[in-house]
């Protein structure tokens, strides 16, 4: 299976419901929109019936406000659906941060909240560089969970990469500084750090992540190179809180969005892209090692979108 | 960023009570900014369908719209369909003579499942139960492994055949395990798994079959957003869902999920995990919830938060001291130390009422910098000042900012601060008076046994 088709597999089971209810949108005659002479014929039942295909997916009220608002006037005739996609489009297409220069390993932290997937996207994250051939190495930098190292060992198991580790309690900050030196050493090119799952909301916790930044910087230039943030799919209107939260402490340079094999679709990304600017870099399918997808903008709207299966 | 559900309704309301009359336009009015910020709260839009219209139908109705104040009459309305939706859950198991007594956490992989079931087991130790946990999530890398630890950690007996990979077996062992050794309850905790996976959804179906459950609870996170009734619903169509727990209250969540949840479940939720650690799960009280979504802060759960740290004297105390509208920057300065005794802050401060907001509006998050500062500016006072804040000129403020190494805007902010704290100390003060005399849902504030609650 190639990765669009996997993706597809993944949120076909998703998009079963939105589809039916654009194809019975699309077939009314009325529902074609644009400024032209065909602009007065969008009528506002079937841009209320919009707005609730739009809240479902918890794309939100203001985003989705944003693209109605883009719907309504766009230029040119056009039908509801292609017009929908590529407003949609246009709100995901978030510029992908050039790479921060700096030495060598790359550092690639990942955080997020309790439970969203960090750790499984680790060691998916390694599989996909070791399949670009690079040679990773994963951190454990989250001592506070209970078996959360012996799970990510697992993980760099299955990947194959290096894997260092401290003793549960320790100083997550100064793991990370192990790993680093570890990849200079062994003349690695980047080091993936797993960070416990944090509340956004606590203050000390977030400070541990700005030490964890701190420290990874003195031990290798420009580190940490990505801050990739981890949403759960099935994720609320809190995900920007989340993503505001993360990005005004840590500064967080790209969005994965995990679970996407269930019937969530993750809209409030959609939102975190258009207001806050950060891209989704990548999307998490289903629980196996190669079930971690680079996101693309085009493919994930096609797939929401797409009619026959 | 969207205004919080509590900020918005207030704005609603602080518009609607300007006008004398409510007219069925003003009610449309209120009515679509309530849809708005529980939409954005992330109860599921089917569900918020259905509140509005109960609210709609109750709120244009004629005695209200005549009514002196019908404004108010809305808040409550709106405070009471939300009580009926949420219910009480009463927090436990169901009264069960099953000897063991076996109860399944199910949900969605990262909900919560694993570490609800170690607090649930120190819960029940609490009730003088005795637990035995058993993991069956045999799918995540060392799922078992983190059970066995954090039952370690708890003192929570655990069953953990080592060389059994079989979710039935491992389940049926520990259940066989606890009636041969007096273990009078089991808690088997589950791995997650998607409601539209039907090997998986199959498996805890033969489970249930295994075991016969007499609690099968949902553990969902209160971040879920519009997908929570299907998860729900599919897990309850063919698991049969006896009981809700609400996990990761303690971020910044709205929790309308829990709204969508148990109006797709139809039973109440239970317990709500606040925190990770063990200690973290709390009886649900759908008043609580449903006073922190209105913006009337949460004076009961954090009296009962307090009361853990400090006497029982000083709980008493505050309590009167909060009914009494006799609040002082003293009392301020030892609810501050309190609170510094508490833990982390920013979880305690929007139990307090108006703090909520305060914070809200103040700069950046409210860091313990803030809190020293505030203590240090008390701590310049003299006696009087610290009792009467009215005393507080020009003059004694520049010198209080000079005794503390601050300026005279942070005395003036903390001042300011201080004034808007006691008067919503004041609404909160009557709003229990009146509670009490009316013998409200939860007569008045509740104490643990032998606190006297006059
Ligand atoms: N279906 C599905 N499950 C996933 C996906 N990604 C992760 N999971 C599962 O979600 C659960 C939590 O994943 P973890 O990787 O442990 O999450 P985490 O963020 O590290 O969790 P904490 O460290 O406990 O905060 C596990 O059961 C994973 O198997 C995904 O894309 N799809
Ligand atoms: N902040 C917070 N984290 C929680 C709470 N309950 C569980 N967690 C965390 O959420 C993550 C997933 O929990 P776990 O019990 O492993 O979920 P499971 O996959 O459903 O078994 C872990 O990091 C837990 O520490 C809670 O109430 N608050
Ligand atoms: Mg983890
Ligand atoms: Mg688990």
């Amino acid at each position: 299976m190639s990765f669009l088709e996997r993706l597809r597999a993944g949120l076909r089971r998703t998009t079963d419901q939105l589809v039916g209810r654009f194809d019975r949108l699309d077939a009314d005659p009325a529902t074609r929109v644009g400024v032209g002479p065909a602009a007065a014929t969008a009528s506002l039942d079937t841009l209320d019936t919009l707005e609730e295909i739009l809240i479902e997916a918890d794309i939100g009220v203001s985003a989705s406000r944003r693209l109605l608002d883009r719907v309504r006037d766009h230029t040119g005739d056009a039908d509801l659906r292609s017009v929908v996609k590529h407003e949609l489009r246009r709100l995901l297409e978030a510029p992908i941060p050039a790479p921060v220069r700096g030495g060598c390993p790359r550092v690639v932290l990942v955080v997020g909240v309790n439970g969203t997937g960090k750790t499984t996207t680790v060691g998916r994250l390694a599989r996909l560089l070791a399949l670009s051939g690079q040679q990773p190495v994963i951190c454990a930098a989250d001592t506070f969970r209970a078996a959360a190292v012996e799970q990510l060992q697992v993980w760099a198991r299955r990947a194959e990469a290096d894997f260092v580790r401290a003793r549960p309690g320790a100083d997550p900050a100064a793991v990370v500084f192990d790993a680093i030196s570890a990849g200079k050493a062994r003349g690695r090119d980047v080091v993936l750090v797993d960070t416990a799952g944090r509340v956004h909301t606590r203050t000390n916790l977030m400070s541990e992540l700005d030490k964890i930044r701190r420290v990874a910087g003195r031990a290798v230039d420009g580190a940490p190179h990505e801050t990739l943030l981890v949403l759960d799919a099935t994720v609320g209107q809190n995900g920007l809180a989340q993503a505001q939260a993360f990005l005004e402490a840590v500064g967080v340079t790209g969005v994965v969005l995990t679970k996407l094999d269930g019937t969530a679709k993750g809209g409030i990304a959609v939102a975190i892209t258009a207001e806050l600017g950060v891209p989704i870099r990548y999307v998490g399918v289903g629980e196996q090692l190669d079930d971690l997808v680079p996101f693309s903008a085009a493919e994930y709207v096609e797939a929401l979108f797409e009619p026959a299966w | 960023m969207f205004a919080s559900l509590t900020e918005r309704l207030q704005t609603v309301f602080a518009a609607v009570r300007r006008e004398t009359r409510l007219t069925p336009e003003s009610v449309e009015t209120a009515l679509r900014e309530i849809r708005l910020a529980l939409l954005e709260a992330d109860v599921n839009f089917k569900v918020v369908k259905a509140f509005i219209d109960r609210v709609r139908d109750r709120a244009v109705h004629r005695a209200v719209l005549e009514s002196l104040t019908p404004a108010q009459q809305v808040v409550a309305i709106v405070r009471d369909e939300l009580l009926t939706l949420l219910g009480d859950g009463p927090a436990g198991l169901t009264a069960s003579r099953q000897r063991p007594q076996v109860v399944l956490l199910l949900g969605l992989q990262g909900a919560g499942k694993t570490t609800t079931t170690v607090k649930l087991a120190r819960w029940l130790t609490g009730q003088g139960r005795h637990p035995l946990v058993v993991s069956t999530d045999v799918r995540r890398p060392a799922a078992i492994e983190q059970l066995g630890m954090l039952a370690d950690e708890g003192g929570i007996r655990v069953h953990d055949p080592a060389r059994d990979a079989a979710v039935v077996t491992r389940a049926a062992g520990a259940v066989e395990m606890a009636r041969s050794m007096g273990f009078d309850v089991v808690l088997v905790d589950t791995a997650g798994r998607l409601h539209i996976d039907d090997d998986l959804m199959g498996e805890l179906e033969a489970l249930k079959t295994a075991v016969q459950p007499s609690d099968l609870l949902y553990v969902a996170d209160a971040m879920t957003g519009q997908d929570a009734i299907k998860s729900a619903g599919e897990f309850n169509r063919r698991l049969g869902i006896s009981g809700v727990v609400l996990t990761k209250m303690d971020g910044d969540a709205r929790g309308g999920a829990a709204l969508s949840v148990v109006s797709v479940v139809g039973v109440p939720v239970s317990f709500v995990g606040d925190g990770e650690r063990l200690d973290d799960l709390q009886p649900f009280y759908a008043d609580r919830l449903v006073s922190r979504m209105l913006g009337m802060g949460d004076v009961l759960s954090l009296v009962e938060k307090a009361e853990q740290v400090v006497s029982r004297e000083d709980a008493t105390r505050l309590e009167q001291k909060i009914c009494g509208n006799d609040f002082t920057l003293q009392d301020m300065r030892d609810q501050l130390e309190t609170v510094k005794r508490m833990g982390p802050i920013d979880r305690l401060v929007e139990l307090i009422p108006g703090m909520g907001q305060m914070a809200s509006r103040m700069p950046g998050e409210v860091d313990p910098h803030a809190l020293v500062q505030t203590m240090a500016i008390i701590d310049s006072m003299t006696r009087r000042e610290r009792v009467r804040y009215q005393v507080l000129d020009g003059s004694r403020r520049r010198r209080i900012a000079r005794g503390s190494g601050t300026t005279v805007q942070d005395v003036n902010r903390m001042v300011k601060q201080f004034v808007e704290m006691r008067r919503m100390l004041k609404t909160v003060g009557a709003a229990s008076r009146s509670r009490k005399k009316k013998g409200g849902r939860r007569r008045g504030i509740p104490m643990r046994p032998g606190v006297p609650v006059t």
